[in-house]
């Protein structure tokens, strides 16, 4: 096998990492944007929550003197999810549902505000500064041959694909075969007609709002951890990342948050690779612009039909 | 009316949007076991009382009382585990859902649906897993739906649809079941099957019903009583005969014959 094979394999190893973890925000976005029609703008500092408490927890652990590394790994996932989880709820009953049933306009601009509220209570309690998180886990897997250019499946990559398939495991297996799931998709379908055969659509619709925020901590502790650094500022460009895989795969869809997140996160990685890593923010946004320009309803969407 | 409480009894019921004043003091009273109609020309309100009813609305004035209860501005569903359920002029099925899931998705509340009972899979979880089951097989077999239990629902032809829909809503175990227009857009044959289920929901099932339609066949052949709203007002209310008697009613919606 040629170099250009191993470095392109590498790329697309880069590119599905973290396109995984944008999937896993994007389901936040897709799914409460599937019952109640809005778009979470504060998921990404929900996100970013999610990366601090990891921290947190990795930092308190370590004090305790704890160095396994799969009871660190899954005591800062489920802290980490619990908390946010809180947060998820808190977010819709503070934020959105006094606000539901009015102009949508007006959600999203409360969105927008508590997202500027979250980032700044992050920065004033654990300051603006640049954190970084401990490097737990080294060395990978070497892929190709030994002695000159091959490619490395990190082992913290490999936590970050096991994790994230588990999560999307669990969350379509609760989607298809539980009751709350069943209530979830009928309340996608027509919310008021759910509401109307004696379910407490509020209550879902909460619901989606903690499987959303847990998810997304899901990808703040493994982001952060990945990438090793973390400020009160990560949350905007993930939340907008996830945004625009779940426009990418066709808003409403879960399976199509995940395909989005999945390209979007090649093709920033193909572009770093290839062209230049300054531009992959160009690319990701253009990406955007050229699917809402020729298929608004993304690529697994279906199209809005005109209810008659 | 009867010295029985009615089931459901409204009056004054009065509905603003803006400057206009859609329902003006209606009054309806609909006694157990009674099917009651209410009919108008297109525009008149009718609607409007549905949704004011089914907690669509909050009424601007009025009251609306549910054995005995004020219900008026209630959330739907907790109408709808009172025992009040509806359907909609159009079909309003969980489309892409299966024709057994969408039954399932009506008994929600009956069932128990503790996430680890669920998870663990307990008897009792099971058990009312398997009576929700057995309910939906029961309503699909008398609305001859049995064999399309794993359809998705949207494929069904549109007759099979609103038949559906009534199955939908008699798992939930009303007592008091509200048909807005249920023969809209259904063919002579279909029409009469419908108007013997709706019999046969008040004889077999004990149900009350509270209709709007506009196929008079229909409303003169099963109502006990009828009410005509007109321009949102309140134009004539009694018996089928009575009503179809009255030059009012006559001038403003049946028509000259």
């Amino acid at each position: 096998m040629p170099d250009s094979f191993y470095y392109l394999l590498q790329q697309l190893l880069n590119g599905l990492t973290v396109g995984s973890t944008y999937a896993l925000i994007a389901i936040g976005y897709t799914m409460v944007y599937g019952i109640i029609g809005m778009i979470n703008f504060a998921h990404g500092e929900v996100y970013m929550i999610g990366s601090y408490i990891a921290f947190i927890v990795l930092a308190a652990l370590a004090l305790m003197g704890i160095e396994s590394l799969p009871l660190l790994i899954i005591g800062a996932l489920v802290v980490s999810m619990i908390v946010t989880s809180a947060y998820g709820y808190s977010i819709e009953r503070v934020a959105y549902r006094p606000l539901r049933g009015g102009n949508r306009l007006i959600p999203l601009i409360s969105a927008i505000g508590m997202s500027i509220f979250l980032q700044n209570l992050v920065r004033l309690a654990q300051g603006s500064r640049d954190i970084a998180m401990p490097n737990l886990v080294r060395g990978g897997l070497d892929i190709g041959p030994t002695t000159g250019f091959h490619a490395t499946l990190s082992y913290m990559q490999i936590i970050i694909f096991v994790v994230t398939l588990i999560s999307m495991t669990l969350l379509t297996l609760f989607i298809t075969r539980s009751r709350m799931g069943r209530a979830c998709r009928a309340c996608a379908e027509d919310l008021k007609m759910t509401n109307l055969l004696g379910i407490n659509t509020n209550g879902i619709i909460a619901l989606t709002f903690v499987i959303g925020a847990a998810l997304a901590a899901v990808a703040g502790v493994l982001l952060g951890m990945y990438y090793g650094v973390i400020n009160p500022y990560i949350g905007f460009m993930a939340g907008l990342k996830a945004f625009t895989a779940a426009v990418l795969g066709g808003i409403g869809s879960i399976p199509g948050a995940v395909l989005g997140g999945l390209l979007l996160g090649v093709a920033e990685a193909m572009t770093s690779g290839y062209f230049s890593a300054e531009y992959k923010d160009v690319v990701a946004f253009s990406l955007l612009i050229l699917i809402l320009l020729f298929r608004p309803s993304g690529i697994l969407g279906r199209p809005e039909v005109e209810k008659v | 009316m009867s010295s029985v409480a009615p089931l459901l009894d409204v009056s004054g019921l009065c509905m603003r949007f803006g400057g206009l004043l859609a329902v003006n003091e209606v009054a309806l009273q609909v006694a157990e076991g009674q099917i009651v109609s209410l009919i108008g020309p297109n525009g008149a309100g009718k609607t409007t009382v549905f949704n004011c009813l089914t907690g669509f609305y909050k009424p601007s004035a009025g009251s609306i009382r549910f054995r005995g209860e004020e219900v008026s501005g209630m959330p739907g569903f907790k109408l709808a585990r009172k025992g009040m359920v509806r359907t909609f002029q159009h079909v309003r099925l969980f489309k892409q859902m299966s024709v057994v899931e969408n039954l399932l998705v009506a008994q929600h509340h009956h069932m128990n649906t503790n996430m680890l009972a669920g998870l663990l899979k307990t008897p009792g979880f099971r058990r009312s897993e398997k009576e929700a089951l057995d309910r939906a097989a029961q309503w699909l077999e008398r609305t001859g739906l049995l064999e399309f239990a794993n359809r998705t629902a949207g494929t069904l032809a549109y007759g099979q649809q609103r038949r559906l829909e009534i199955a939908r809503c008699m798992v939930t175990r009303p007592t008091l079941l509200m048909l807005d227009e249920p023969a809209a857009g259904l063919n002579p044959r279909e029409t009469a099957d419908l108007q013997e289920l709706i019999a046969e929901l008040r004889s077999e099932h004990g149900l009350t019903i509270l209709l709007i339609e506009h196929d008079m066949k229909l409303v003169m052949g099963i109502s006990d009583h009828v009410v005509v709203i007109n321009q949102g007002c309140p134009l004539a209310a009694g018996t089928p005969e009575q009503v179809c008697c009255d030059p009012e009613v006559i001038k403003a919606y049946l028509g000259e014959t």
